[in-house]
């Protein structure tokens, strides 16, 4: 219970952060000639950003089934990097139906934060995911419903919760280690290229790009800096 | 948006986010003993997040000064070892107040 309690209240920075994320995809969604239901109906079953995004994108054109496909496999191929990533952290109860429950709520940030920790338990995890998920699903639907209620100026500094909540991740433990801040240079360098050379942010999308970005850097570190045999969170 | 096609891409969507969260993480249950996986799936985490803020987090807000601000602010607290939610709220509040602070110049 305590470990759970544990989890429910680390979720709730992300769960802010998402109430504003989703509000303006449920904006999004209605403008786009969505039901609100159905707008709803994506997040509760998919709860991540980028894909919903690319997702209600497609949905528009009758019939896209394989582009859609394809473009999610794209966008979220991350999420299996940061699945094998956080199955080795996992308490040893941690697994089976359970990870086949959990496992759907593995979004950006859930991941992040359940990767700060040195053992994953089931009863924290499941206390991580609350928050998040009535976050992304009641933002969806104030988005939806309500429209823009709260002034443009709230909504864009609530915007920057997510990335807050990154960096405070982040920080403290490059501080402590020139390895990790030279391989979190190397992601940002590689994720600016991809973000300001034309040629690369026209033809490779965002979610796809932070894959790259993260798959190329991590394996730098891998070879420049193999991390110690064990305790490799040190 | 017409009923039927409607499920269909749901389905999809939904489906293919699942399988791909759940597959990994579900099916890899030992320790990986292996150095070079081992470090690379050390340095992920660090890699995604910081590839997702920088440089999307500088146009998160609509403005890239108070953008910079509230990032500026949310490194010195993180630094320092302040909490998530801490960091997270400052770096919101600098947007807040700085976006203001434009507005009025």
């Amino acid at each position: 219970m305590k470990s759970f309690v544990k989890g429910l209240k680390s979720g709730i920075p992300i769960g802010l952060g998402y109430l504003s994320v989703s509000f303006t995809f449920g904006i999004l969604a209605v403008s786009y000639g969505f039901e609100w239901w159905q707008a709803v109906l994506i997040s509760m079953t998919t709860l991540t950003s980028a894909g919903q995004l690319a997702g209600i994108n497609i949905m528009l054109n009758p019939g896209q089934y394989i582009e859609m496909l394809i473009s999610q496999l794209t966008v979220n191929v991350r999420y299996s990097f940061m699945s094998v990533s956080l199955s080795q952290k996992t308490s040893p109860e941690f697994k089976g139906i359970r990870r086949w429950i959990l496992g759907f709520f593995m979004t950006d940030e859930i991941f992040a934060v359940a990767s700060n920790e040195d053992v994953v338990s089931t009863k924290f995890f499941a206390g991580l995911t609350v928050f998040p998920y009535l976050g992304w699903t009641i933002g969806t639907l104030f988005g939806a419903v309500l429209g823009n209620i709260l002034p443009q100026s709230i909504m864009s500094a609530l915007c920057l919760a997510i990335y807050g909540m990154f960096i405070a991740i982040v920080a403290p433990k490059v501080c402590h280690s020139k390895s990790l801040f030279l391989v979190v240079i190397v992601a940002v360098i590689l994720s600016c290229l991809f973000y300001y050379v034309p040629f690369l942010s026209d033809n490779i999308s965002s979610g796809l790009s932070v894959s790259i970005c993260a798959v190329v850097a991590a394996l730098f570190g891998a070879f420049v800096f193999p991390v110690k045999e064990e305790s490799s969170d040190e | 948006m017409n009923n039927q096609g409607f499920w269909i891409y749901l389905l999809i969507i939904s489906g293919s986010t699942y399988l791909i969260r759940t597959i990994p993480f579900a099916s890899i249950s030992k320790k990986i003993k292996n150095r070079f996986i081992r470090s690379f799936l050390y340095y992920i985490p660090y890699t995604v997040l910081s590839a997702m803020t920088f440089p999307a987090a500088l146009y998160a807000t609509g403005n890239i000064i108070a953008a910079s601000a509230g990032l500026a602010v949310a490194i010195l607290f993180a630094v320092k070892g302040k909490s998530l939610t801490v960091v997270a709220a400052v770096s919101c509040l600098t947007v807040f107040v700085v976006g203001q602070l434009i507005n009025i110049v």
